[in-house]
């Protein structure tokens, strides 16, 4: 079950992305952060013991919500606007 | 004009876009540089596009506000250089390092104007790390700027004015707030009786919201401990002492704070002294009343320089323009500054009788299990700094850190750092500011290795 | 308030010399005060990059640097902790073929020195390390070296000489030291007065007038490295990694952090400490993302830089006063004091114990200085633009 539910902009343009390899739909004004947690109730793993996250203030203090896109680009995700067609990777769980 | 650089504002909420609407009405042009893609700052933050709520829905009572600082900043639009999205994450000798549309500039500047807000303040407890668990003011950003609700049914933890204002905004929203747990007891909500001469609309503001809250069916709690959040991969509800037993609540959302830090991480960077302040448990940067730091031309106004609130913020930030224009040798208005010296001082009283209805936890150190995990970034555990303080004999808190990694992280502390001084002062049975603060160390936030140095971008045309 | 010590020893300086030297001479039965004008281990021995390497080291401080690399795997043993220290080996490379030659010549000089060089060439380097950037001409590997977490170890030898009977005595600086008898007295911060039979001269870059007032004046300098830490991500990097000729050394942790190091910081107002510049800063990032192209995406979370004491021949000063008996030297270590500092730890023990030591430091006498015109230039920051060299690199 997603973590956030949207009380607002329910209608609002669809904006197609990709989470994991697979095809979503986040809305236009979302962020990042958003757009993840509204399809899934995680974000990221913690870096060292692959703890489930997903944010914690999101006002780009805690840095605890930074993903990647699938060519390595780093993307604190509650600071960025989500963009059609971002090709995003949350399950970088590091090798023990 | 002259051919000093221009002055530099970091912060475009209600303490930047004052101090740029003083300076303007001077005739400088300042340089704003913000990391939100619009102004306001998180108390007054704007929504990515508009979502058919108005500005009342948004930011209730202090709608008007909101609005007049938008407008008023969207008015000084090409007498001043604006930029947002940007990262100031270097200050040294003059100049600052921002990293604005993916390269980095060097800005010399006249006059800093640091503006930079707060954030949340936590005590760790078991539990807060799982998805679904923000801080009151995350809860807050995903209501108000991104129109979502943290859960279908949600508990507001810890204490602060914020609480119950979230709480509030929440239900207003109808979204189900399954219960308001205050950790301060009840009987500290009669100092606000005090605040009644002071700012008697501000109180029973505050005084009708709870009355609303409990109307709505909302349960309040007060004087909660031994809290415990609930679940494996995700909230799934949260447990709390009362009366000698526990009482555990289902939940898929909470939101959490202990009241507010100040950002001073550049302040640091400025080279700007700092002393302990009692009253927010912290050390702060020095300042007199018009926000001069112990470094010349550098001024702190809002929240990054001591929680006082939003309407602090604004007049904080005018009157370190006009701080700034004075040392400047340029005309300034003296009585103005007078007023708002005098209007900061009474808020400032009633900061001390909010602290007084919304105390800081007193035992948390005491009583944090060392399996609880402290620091988020490291995932530094309560019981490994218990280990650290005693196996390698540290007393402060960057020693701390170097042997435990508290504070080490993509974070820098912000976090965990209040947490961290807390438990070593108890550890070592010293004072709080005894030990001491972490030195702050730039990059302020995380920049990427490919980050390229732009020589030829010049701050100003 | 005041206070009274007697001992037998008494070292000014609690970084990772002085502390190695303090446990080491509790262990041999003397009664020991290690001063500190701040913390132990808070400056350059515990700030620095956390190389721990032989490889490219003078020849001269090869027996003492042999002496220190078999205390490193005894770290659990001597202190309580491993210092996460890691035999990852080091791989220093060289961009060109001039560079090359240089290390093959290294190789060959030091052949009877029991570093086991071996000599990789570009191809090797793509087969084994090719994470590495394909323009490296080719590289010298030492794969007895490796690096530690130089923020545990000096802080942890510290501990353990507390633990062993040590008077740590930190935030306490020493004002002044005098011959006093067959001995010294020593004034210190907090009204303390000290009376020793022998004084350790391990300050660091804050050993120059100590040097100076027993007739010894040195041209001890500052430098200020620069480190660039990122953060975590997978095991790449497997080797702790130099240049020939500078610019860049960096290494991974156990728990995936990139540390870097290559330009020079520069100090602050109180000369005592130091921060990178934003410039600076950046310069180490984009050599880092330019030299490991798979990393390149990683975000930079904290700089740091540290104060370090240097010498103009880039050697240190291990010795007894050549004016004053009881009293040893041991700073200078040039960004390069790491890795031999518990071997030089050990060789002061020795010298206390029985005036002299098997291992040979002559090469790092204080009177290799008196025929020149010795100037001591503290805080001037002298160094910071130069280009990082070989000898130059923090203390890898």
């Amino acid at each position: 079950m997603p973590l956030l539910h949207r009380i607002a902009r329910k209608d609002h343009r669809p904006i197609g992305f990709v989470l994991d390899g697979a095809p979503c739909e986040g809305r236009e004004g979302d962020t990042l952060l958003t757009a993840i947690l509204a399809q899934r109730e995680r974000l990221r793993a913690s870096d060292f013991s692959g703890e489930p996250r997903a944010g914690f203030c999101q006002m780009g203090a805690c840095q605890d919500c930074w993903v990647a896109l699938e060519n390595g680009e780093r993307l604190r995700a509650c600071s960025t606007a989500l963009v059609a067609g971002m090709r995003i990777v949350t399950g970088q769980r590091r090798a023990a | 004009m002259s051919e000093r650089p221009q002055p530099l504002i970091v912060g475009a909420g209600p303490a930047g876009i004052r101090a740029a609407q003083a300076l303007v009405a001077a005739g400088l042009r300042p340089l704003v540089v913000d990391e939100a893609p619009a102004c306001g700052g998180q108390i007054y933050r704007q929504r990515l596009v508009p979502d058919g709520r108005s500005s009342r829905d948004l930011y209730g009572s202090e709608a008007v506000k909101a609005e007049a600082l938008h407008r008023d900043f969207a008015a000084l639009a090409g007498r001043l250089d604006y930029w947002p999205q940007s990262l100031l994450w270097n200050l040294r000798d003059g100049r600052a390092d921002i990293m604005a549309e993916g390269t980095s500039r060097q800005v010399a500047y006249d006059g800093l104007v640091l503006a930079t807000g707060a954030t949340d303040r936590i005590l760790p407890i078991p539990g807060w790390t799982l998805p679904g668990v923000f801080t009151l003011g995350g809860a807050q950003i995903a209501l108000k700027s991104q129109g979502c609700a943290i859960g279908n049914r949600i508990v507001f933890l810890g204490s602060g004015p914020l609480l119950y204002l979230v709480a509030w905004q929440h239900m207003k929203a109808g979204v189900a707030v399954a219960a308001v747990l205050d950790t301060a007891p009840f009987s500290a909500k009669f100092n606000l009786l005090r605040g009644l001469p002071l700012f008697p609309e501000i109180v029973l503001r505050g005084m009708r919201m709870t009355a609303e809250l409990r109307l709505a069916g909302v349960a309040l709690h007060y004087g909660v401990g031994d809290v415990r959040i609930l679940g494996e991969e995700r909230v799934e509800g949260i447990a709390w002492g009362a009366a000698g037993s526990e009482r555990r609540l289902p939940c898929d959302g909470i939101g959490y704070g202990l009241a507010l830090r100040s950002e001073t991480q550049l302040a640091d960077l400025a080279g700007c002294r700092f002393a302990f302040n009692a009253r927010d448990r912290a050390f702060l940067p020095e300042r007199d009343a018009a926000g001069r730091t112990s470094m010349p031309g550098v001024y702190l106004a809002g929240d990054g320089a001591g929680i006082a609130g939003a309407d602090a913020a604004e007049r904080a930030g005018e009157l370190a323009a006009l701080a700034l224009l004075e040392d400047r040798g340029l005309p300034h208005d003296a009585a103005r500054a007078q007023v708002l010296e005098a209007e900061l001082a009474r808020i400032g009283h009633f900061r001390e009788v909010l602290e007084s209805a919304f105390p800081f936890p007193p035992h948390w150190a005491t009583a944090v299990a060392d399996e609880t995990m402290l620091c988020r970034c490291e995932e530094v555990r309560a019981g490994e700094v218990r280990r650290a303080v005693a196996g390698f004999g540290v007393h402060e808190l960057n020693r701390l850190k170097a042997v435990s990694r508290v504070g080490m992280g993509r974070c820098q502390g912000r976090i965990c750092g209040a947490a961290a001084a807390e438990l070593l002062a108890h550890e070592t049975g010293r004072d709080l500011a005894a030990v001491g603060r972490l030195r702050s160390q730039a990059p302020v936030k995380p920049i990427p290795l490919t980050l390229a140095l732009d020589a030829h971008r010049e701050a100003a045309e | 308030m005041s206070r009274q010590l007697s001992i037998d020893v008494a070292i000014i300086g609690g970084g990772l010399v002085g502390s190695s030297a303090a446990l080491a001479l509790r262990g041999m039965g003397f009664t020991v005060a290690l001063l500190d004008q701040g913390y132990c281990g808070a400056q350059a021995s515990g700030v620095n990059y956390g190389g721990v390497r032989r490889q490219g080291r003078p020849i001269e401080q090869l027996p003492l640097s042999q002496r220190a690399h078999a205390v490193w795997p005894r770290l659990q043993a001597l202190i309580g902790i491993d210092g996460e220290f890691l035999r990852s080996g080091h791989l220093k490379l060289a961009r060109s073929e001039v560079d090359m030659a240089t290390l093959e010549a290294y190789a060959r000089e030091t052949a009877e020195q029991g570093l086991d060089l071996e000599l990789i060439g570009h191809n090797g380097l793509r087969e084994r390390f090719g994470w590495i950037d394909e323009g490296v001409v080719g590289g010298s590997f030492c794969g007895g070296d490796g690096h530690a977490n130089p923020r545990l170890v000096s802080t942890g030898f510290a501990a353990a000489a507390r633990r062993a009977g040590v008077h740590v005595l930190e935030n306490t600086p020493v004002h002044g030291v005098t011959r006093s008898g067959e001995g010294f007295a020593l004034e210190a911060g907090g009204g303390l007065s000290l009376a020793s039979r022998f004084v350790l001269n391990c300050a660091g870059a804050w050993a120059g007038p100590f040097a100076e007032s027993f007739g010894e004046p040195v041209p001890l300098t500052r430098i200020y490295p620069s480190m660039v830490v990122t953060e975590p991500t997978e095991k790449v990097m497997s080797v702790n990694i130099g240049m020939e000729g500078g610019g860049i050394y960096a290494r991974q942790v156990e728990r995936g952090n990139l540390v870097v190091g290559g330009e020079r910081a520069l100090p602050l107002a109180n000369a005592d400490f130091s921060r990178p510049r934003g410039e600076g800063a950046l310069a180490i990032m984009n050599n880092a993302a330019a030299l490991f192209p798979g990393l390149r995406h990683l975000q930079a979370i904290r700089f740091w830089s540290g104060t370090e004491g240097a010498m103009p021949d880039r050697n240190p000063v291990i010795s007894p006063s050549l004016t004053t008996p009881g009293l040893i030297h041991a700073f200078g270590f040039t960004g390069a004091g790491f890795q031999i500092a518990p071997g030089v730890g050990e060789v002061l023990a020795e010298l206390v114990r029985d005036g002299q030591t098997q291992t040979p430091i002559a090469a790092f006498s204080i009177g290799r200085f008196a025929a020149t015109s010795a100037r001591t230039d503290a805080g001037s920051g002298a160094g910071q633009n130069q280009e990082p060299n070989q000898a130059g690199e923090i203390r890898s």
